[in-house]
């Protein structure tokens, strides 16, 4: 990135101050040993809106996604520098109770992966691991998590069914209101449809734009025509690093950067 | 030759050769088990009684009779080696070894005749065949039957005879119940009372008052003791009423207690029908029967008892111990050269020859380990060694040793099979690494925990070697597991098939009378194991059907 372009992105973040922030990253930088995979990178989310990472392959924005409830850490090579700023706390702060962060920033990945479980307890499990056990309780959250993720009505008379008795669109929709279940503040969607037949993703993205009243999404997309559909925001990132980020209708219609413009209009990626 | 190129590029000759190899497999896995089962089956069909008149080397004619249990050709030239007459122009000459029985009469139970030797053969309906407790088995004929003094005069001597047998087999159960149960229960209790004294003695806490309490508590033990004989001698004594009267083909006469028959039948008299139910009789008692003359007689139920408790309680000890191992070696340690070091150490014990194992387990767990419990726990048991000596325990833990690196590494592989979506989909929801493993991950491996069990079973239910050196004995005088507090006894040497087919095979004092039951412990073992492993995998199937997680 020249200092150029680092100019003209800068303002337009600044544009968002209009909604409330959910995180903030500062100064990112992430490392997988030697390979910098991520670099310096510099970002707001909005609260209760959807933010879209684009770019192509390779390109670290499932990486960056993967930072906001540390699922990196999992990988022993992998090193972050910088901070991401959830209420305003550090979350690579040392004292930071990871399982809790994990529960305010829920994910949900590219293929469905529902437990060997029963749909219910699928949806419970981590109602069961915050220590909620009781019957109607559980029942009534469980009831609402489906109904949340437009489930309830399909899978209402099979709730002690397996998970995998239903179909990928049915899964993926199961794994949406597990992650709801536990009540995030943030829910990271991983190409979410991209395993998914057209019907299926059409509803997963009617469920996006209801949650996005409650939750704040972010979302890792490899169809810009998605992006454009579902985003109320969009960041372009190419080799690591963030190009361009603004209002999903500014980047698609007059993106900034020739970049941004050549990777939308198709000219590679 | 164009053929024959075309015939070996579109690979038809590497198929012929795959096939060959399963087929050879399965030929010899056919050719054991048949090997087995024929000669292990083939000893519990009653056989016909044949009378044999044959001409002895000098000359003179010898009656007997008996069953042929072999047959084989044998080279003249050998024979005339070992300086038998055989008539010229014969080249094989055919002999049979026929069990007379009759130990105790003519000193042997079998004899091979040569079939030039043979001058008539019969088979009286009259032959009886009795099972003995002692001296193997009896052939010869009923005359008649005895009660107390007194020679019945019944035209039915073999329906007389029956009914007094059927009383003396029930009087024989009732005996083994009140010695091994009751009188059994007994002394159990007196020799823990003489161990509490020899406590108390050794804590200097001897004084009158509890001395006082356990002479009388040895008191009223004595005493039920005294009435438990008083019974006992009674039943002897009933026991002992009843004789048969029978002679030998070759003119003995002689009378046999009905207390040492344990079984009669007439084979020369019976149906196929009937053959098939003695049959089906005698295989009954070599799987429930306690054995008899050093192994030779009787049935293996103390050995098959001894190997599946000692297989269950290995499985309790190797699997948390493996699985706990695995899961700490692939989920927790970072990995790294100590790691790689640690899994070529686990691989390398899973081929340590297995009477190294028996050899550290005498050295470690009975000598070391068993000394010093005695001497913290069994003060008042020593010079006596309660765990200081080979025992169940010892040999469980000494086997779960030695099968424990198959546990380890399945239970590892079971656990690189769970996709990483699964982990992560349990992380992200706030489970820590903790809840993930216990609520979903090892839920799913169970599967590979249960291939390691079932290859650790399969192993340690046919080991001989290292058990010989800590605990299995050829004779254990009670089973591990009885009615006497506390139910399950560690410290009690034990029997297992292995060893019981060492045992009979090679130690035997009567090496023609052991052979079969070789075949058949052989053959049970087969069956305990595939027995054992049908229900692990039963218990697998049902684990991966439940657990079968989305295959990427």
């Amino acid at each position: 990135m020249t200092q150029q372009d680092k100019l003209q992105a800068g303002p337009v973040i600044k544009g968002l101050s209009s909604h409330p922030v959910a995180m903030t990253v500062k100064d990112l930088d992430l490392y997988y040993g030697e390979t910098r995979a991520l670099q310096k990178i510099n970002l707001t989310i909005p609260e209760k809106q959807v933010t879209a990472f684009i770019g192509p392959s390779g390109c670290g924005k499932s990486t960056l996604l993967r930072c906001f409830n540390r699922l990196n850490d999992l990988i022993d090579v992998c090193r972050i520098d910088g901070e991401i700023l959830l209420n305003g706390r550090d979350i690579y702060a040392a004292n930071v109770n990871v399982p809790e962060l994990r529960r305010e920033v829920g994910i949900v990945f590219q293929k469905p992966n529902p437990f060997p479980k029963s749909i219910y307890e699928n949806v419970a499990y981590g109602l069961r691991i915050q220590g909620m056990n009781k019957r109607r309780q559980l029942d009534e959250t469980v009831e609402w998590a489906l109904k949340g993720a437009a489930l309830w009505d399909e899978v209402k008379d099979r709730l002690s069914d397996s998970a995998f008795g239903l179909s990928g669109g049915q899964q993926q929709r199961l794994v949406i209101a597990r992650a709801i279940a536990v009540q995030p503040k943030c829910i990271l969607l991983d190409e979410p449809c991209s395993a998914l037949d057209p019907i299926s993703t059409l509803k997963v993205e009617e469920l996006i734009a209801e949650l996005k009243s409650q939750y704040t999404i972010i979302m890792v997309t490899h169809n810009m025509q998605q992006a454009a559909r579902v985003s109320d925001y969009t960041a372009f990132m190419y080799m690591g690093e963030l190009i361009e980020f603004g209002a999903t209708d500014q980047i698609f219609t007059k993106p900034r950067l020739k970049k941004t413009e050549d990777y939308i209009t198709g000219r590679y990626g | 030759m164009k053929a024959l190129t075309k015939w070996i590029a579109d690979g038809t000759p590497w198929v012929w050769l795959n096939a060959a190899a399963v087929s050879a497999s399965i030929l010899l896995v056919a050719g054991l088990l048949s090997l087995i089962g024929v000669r292990g089956i083939a000893h519990f069909w009653p056989l016909e009684v044949q009378e044999i008149v044959y001409q002895q080397a000098d000359g003179s004619e010898l009656v007997i009779a008996g069953q042929i249990r072999e047959v084989e050709k044998v080279t003249a030239a050998r024979l005339r080696e070992s300086g038998v007459e055989v008539a010229q122009g014969s080249e094989f000459v055919t002999r049979y070894l026929i069990k007379t029985g009759n130990r105790d009469i003519i000193g042997q139970d079998f004899r091979w005749i040569l079939k030039p030797s043979i001058k008539s053969t019969g088979k009286p309906l009259s032959m009886v065949v009795f099972e003995r407790e002692e001296w193997g088995v009896f052939i010869g004929r009923l005359i008649g039957v005895r009660e107390a003094s007194q020679l019945l005069e019944s035209p039915d001597t073999w329906g007389d005879f029956q009914t007094r047998l059927d009383r003396a087999n029930g009087l024989r159960d009732e005996i083994r119940d009140l010695e091994k149960g009751r009188i059994g229960s007994v002394n159990y209790r007196l020799e823990r009372l003489r161990l509490k004294q020899r406590g108390l003695e050794l804590d200097g806490k001897d004084d009158a008052a509890s001395l006082a309490a356990i002479e009388d508590d040895r008191q009223t033990l004595q005493q039920e003791y005294n009435g438990l004989e008083l019974e006992l001698g009674r039943l002897y004594a009933e026991l002992q009423r009843d004789a048969v009267v029978v002679n030998t083909v070759d003119g003995h006469e002689l009378e046999i207690s009905m207390s040492s028959i344990v079984d009669a039948h007439r084979p020369n008299q019976m149906s196929l029908a009937g053959k098939f139910g003695h049959f089906l009789h005698n295989l009954w008692k070599f799987v429930a029967d306690d054995p008899r003359e050093a192994n030779t007689e009787g049935g293996v139920f103390p050995a098959i008892f001894g190997t599946v408790l000692m297989v269950l309680l290995m499985s309790v000890f190797v699997t948390p111990l493996g699985v706990v191992a695995a899961v700490y070696l692939k989920e927790y340690a970072r990995q790294g050269l100590f790691t790689r070091f640690i899994r070529i150490a686990v691989n390398n014990l899973a081929g340590v020859p297995s009477i190294v194992y028996g050899v550290f387990g005498l050295g470690f767990f009975v000598y070391t380990l068993g000394g010093s419990l005695d001497r913290l726990f069994y003060p008042e048991a020593l010079p006596a060694p309660t765990f200081g000596t080979g025992g169940l325990f010892w040999a469980s833990l000494t086997m779960a040793l030695l099968t424990l690196p198959v546990v380890i590494v399945s239970t590892e592989e079971g656990l690189s099979r769970i996709p990483r979506s699964i982990r992560e989909g349990s992380l992200a929801l706030g489970a820590t690494q903790w809840e993930t493993l216990w609520r979903t991950v090892l839920p799913m491996a169970s599967p590979g925990i249960m291939t390691g069990l079932i290859l650790a079973v399969a192993r340690a239910a046919g080991e001989v070697a290292p058990l010989m050196l800590v605990g299995v004995v050829k004779l254990a005088p009670a089973l591990p597991l009885d009615g006497n507090a506390p139910f399950l006894h560690l410290d009690r040497k034990f029997m297992t098939l292995g060893f019981h087919i060492y045992d009979v095979g090679f130690q035997s004092p009567n090496v023609e009378a052991a052979r079969p039951l070789v075949y058949a412990t052989a053959l049970l073992l087969v069956v305990v194991v595939v027995l054992l492993n049908l229900v692990a995998i039963q218990v697998r199937n049902r684990l991966s059907e439940r657990y079968r997680g989305l295959e990427s």
